[in-house]
């Protein structure tokens, strides 16, 4: 009888499965990203290596010694401990982030906008304490433009009322307050000398948000030619809200992480974080399987870093409050070695 | 590299191990480069027992590395704007 590994869920929760069990789900994640993306599946040389981490009983793995990536720690700090400069002491310090990254609690453009200069002050006070590259993040957020906490016309409300033309409108509305957000955040970062911005979880509202941070980043890289911009995704598939957007001759709804990637690069993006959700009613090993499937069409034509999103509930990293060491090392070590990424 | 040059891993590592005149596999040992980050000024970890205080560190480190590494550091070119008349 085949010994019950421990493993875990998507949800985090830790279960058993056999060796055989956790080969089957693998199997079941590459086919199921390889039917609904239209990309190839993982091949039995890549099922077999994510077999061998995720039937180790390790408490925690790692890459090979020289196989190491750059952490680009988006959010970087844990707000509890000092200063906000003191977390991003500690994150460079203590925890040996590569890109560290100066954010807001209100983590949205929009929001930050309100308070920039206070935020300029911070990033320059932290310039001159931090060794490591620093960015600003936040999210482009595009449905903080509407009603009630924004000014236009709230077009998840206006759909079910049939008003399709009008939502999309609206939609559009909100894109051209948004990039004038984001460009002018970047603005204030540039001028203390921040090395980057980060346009954080991009198409989170749709295929309108991407096409904001698509302009924005065009506008960002030609009045800022050296400004890193790192564009992280809010998941694999751009969901039409619009339906209707066009950004370089392509539709962005129904975008897959390879021509999300080709748009960002188009764009101007230096970074790029493609992101797959977890599906917490399946385990690790299908979850890290699907996730390596959807990326992998990236990897051999991309010409910008590649720095996956791995982190709760994305890059088969459990959806939990307290993310368990033994799955986050284990989604880590599998993305970057089948898939040859970047960066995390 | 990565972040404003837009350069994948392995040619940043070659182009980074190159600038410093160490091997790519140098860059992953913490006693090889803790020597050469301080013999180029680059800045170590500001540990407790073994601070360095008059060692080049953040600010100083980041001339240093934008001088090494041939690569423009927006926070050292503002601070060179701001600080010398």
């Amino acid at each position: 009888m085949e010994e019950g590994i421990p493993t875990r869920m998507g949800d985090g929760s830790l279960t058993r499965m056999t060796r055989s069990e956790i080969k089957a789900d693998i199997e079941a994640g590459t086919q199921a990203a390889a039917a609904k993306a239209k990309v190839p599946p993982l091949s039995d040389v890549e099922q077999e290596h994510l077999l061998d981490i995720y039937a180790s009983k390790a408490r925690f793995t790692a890459v090979d010694m020289g196989e190491g990536v750059i952490i680009s720690a988006d959010g970087s700090g844990t707000r509890h401990i000092g200063t906000r400069q003191n977390d991003m002491q500690c994150f460079e310090q203590l925890l040996g982030a590569d890109i560290i990254e100066l954010w807001h609690i209100d983590y949205s453009f929009k929001a930050v906008k309100t308070v920039l200069p206070f935020e300029q002050q911070e990033m320059k006070d932290c310039l001159n304490v931090i060794t490591s590259p620093m960015q600003y993040g936040a999210m482009p957020d595009l449905g903080r433009y509407t009603q009630p906490d924004g000014p236009i016309a709230n077009w998840s409300e206006l759909m079910p009322l049939g008003k399709i033309d009008e939502a999309r409108d609206a939609q559009l509305e909100a894109v051209e307050q948004a990039v004038d957000d984001m460009v002018f955040v970047a603005d204030g970062m540039a001028a203390v000398g921040a090395d980057g911005i980060d346009l954080d979880t991009t198409g989170a509202a749709g295929d309108a948000d991407f096409l904001a941070a698509l302009r924005a980043t065009e506008i960002i890289r030609k009045k800022h030619p050296d400004m890193g911009i790192e564009m992280g995704m809010a998941g694999e598939f751009v969901l039409g809200m619009h339906g209707q957007i066009e950004y370089d001759g392509r539709r962005l709804a129904g975008m897959w992480p390879l021509a999300q990637l080709k748009a960002a690069e188009k764009a101007g993006a230096t970074i790029f974080g493609p992101c797959v959700n977890v599906n917490t009613g399946k385990s690790g090993a299908w979850n890290v399987a699907r996730a390596i499937t959807l990326v992998k069409p990236c990897m051999a034509e991309a010409k910008i870093p590649i720095h996956m999103n791995a982190g709760m509930g994305v890059g088969a990293v459990p959806m939990c409050r307290y993310l368990p060491l033994d799955a986050v090392s284990r989604a880590s070590k599998a993305m970057v070695e089948i898939l040859r990424l970047d960066g995390l | 590299m990565q972040m404003t040059r837009g350069m994948r891993l392995q040619p940043a590592k070659e182009y980074v191990a190159a600038k410093l005149g160490v091997s790519v596999e140098d860059l992953v040992d913490p006693l090889a480069m803790s020597e050469v980050r301080r013999e180029k000024g680059l800045g170590t970890l500001i540990y407790g027992e073994c601070a360095e205080p008059t060692e080049p560190q953040v600010m100083e480190a980041k001339f240093h590395i934008a001088e090494v590494l041939d690569v423009p550091i927006a926070c050292v070119d503002g601070f060179k704007k701001r600080a010398i008349a």
